[in-house]
């Protein structure tokens, strides 16, 4: 049956919307308004017009932290979503021990970044870190301050830490939300272990599953203060990622023409990718009313 | 207001998005409407349809100016041609 649609709710949220006017609509269009325009300093500006975005668009800097960018999101992705459904499919169902794994689980996703970020600075350092200084008795060469492979691996590692229980959790909500009949009759068919999981719960975790990933991949393209506590974007520029290099451009480097014109691109994808989550989220929502 | 280091231009393309925003906010007031299912597989409203024709004009401008050059006004016709297929068929 359709409705029609009465969008005078929407008055409703005229407080929130003041509120964001002044804590994101305001300063957005000023970063709209430094990406025309060059400064040297003391809030003078000069007309530039679209060269910023020019610039950005044929720089490899921008786009070598935008490949980087993809590959981490990429990389966490593909461990951390199997990972996760893996957890979950071996956790306790019910009883005690179900809630000490979910407690077990939830206790990463409560640590700031900045504190997740230093236990692994600590952690993997040579000299008075438990893993680096295992690595390195076991004779592996391990630095995560000279080495690319191994800074890439300390951050890919610490986020599968960190964020991993999260798909974990939802991945079990899903399962949980199976009722006993689908098993029932899985059992009666004498269907294998895979052909439960191919058959009935992977199908039921779907909707839970999008948005882990959505919410896995949208966290991951912002991620800035666990890398820059870690490696600070380095070796060279080896884990610059796109939060990082923005950050250098406009406040190490004040170049703020050019680091609003990124901002605005980087912005953009987010914008994006968010529209794509939310459209998906309320899509699953009716289908599944 | 001086410290947003305002522009003529950015002010008016501001103006231009705040005008777009009110006229359709006054028009689904006024007249209001079902969503429908369009060739994407989602449901749309007319707002739905500005906010795909806005984000998807901003990426063409940018595809624009990376392949073409800084011609703007000719990616604007892209942006209309854009906007009249998404209203029509999204």
């Amino acid at each position: 049956m359709n409705k029609t649609v009465n969008q005078k709710a929407w008055f409703l949220v005229l407080p929130v919307l003041l509120l964001v006017a002044f804590s994101a609509v305001i300063p957005l269009m000023t970063v709209v308004n430094y990406s025309v325009q060059d400064t040297f300093g003391q809030n003078e500006f000069f007309w530039s017009g679209l060269i910023w975005f020019e610039e950005m668009l044929a720089s490899d800097r921008m786009w070598d932290a935008l490949g980087r960018q993809l590959m981490f999101s990429g990389i966490i992705l593909a461990i951390q979503v199997p990972l996760g459904i893996f957890v979950a499919l071996n956790m306790p169902k019910s009883g005690v021990w179900s809630s000490v794994c979910l407690v077990l689980m939830s206790l990463p996703l409560l640590i700031p970044w900045n504190v997740v970020g230093t236990i692994w600075q600590v952690f993997g350092r040579t000299d008075i870190g438990l893993l680096g200084y295992t690595l390195d008795a076991l004779g592996i060469n391990y630095n995560y301050t000279q080495d690319r492979l191994a800074a890439w691996v300390t951050l890919i590692v610490m986020d599968v830490w960190h964020w991993t229980s999260l798909v974990a959790l939802l991945a079990f909500a899903g399962l949980k939300s199976i009722p006993d009949a689908y098993y029932q009759a899985a059992k009666i068919d004498q269907a294998s272990r895979w052909k439960v999981f191919r058959y009935i719960e992977l199908p039921k975790m779907s909707g839970v599953l999008t948005i882990a990933i959505l919410l896995r991949f949208m966290d991951s393209f912002k991620i800035y203060t666990e890398p820059f506590v870690v490696t600070g974007g380095g070796p060279g520029n080896a884990t610059t990622l796109l939060s990082i290099d923005l950050v250098k451009m406009a406040l190490g480097q004040f170049d703020l023409g050019p680091a609003a014109a990124f901002s605005i691109m980087y912005f953009l994808v987010i914008l994006l990718v968010s529209w794509v989550f939310y459209t998906v989220m309320t899509n699953l929502d009716k289908e599944e009313s | 207001m001086a410290w947003m280091a305002w522009t003529w231009p950015t002010a008016i393309f501001f103006m231009v998005i705040a005008g777009l925003l009110i006229t359709f906010s006054v028009l689904a007031i006024k007249f209001p409407e079902t969503p429908r299912r369009g060739i994407l597989r989602i449901e749309t409203t007319r707002g739905d349809r500005l906010f795909i024709t806005l984000l998807g004009s901003a990426f063409i401008n940018l595809a624009w100016l990376g392949v073409v050059g800084a011609q703007q006004p000719f990616a604007l016709i892209v942006c209309l041609i854009y906007a009249l297929a998404v209203f029509r068929w999204v």
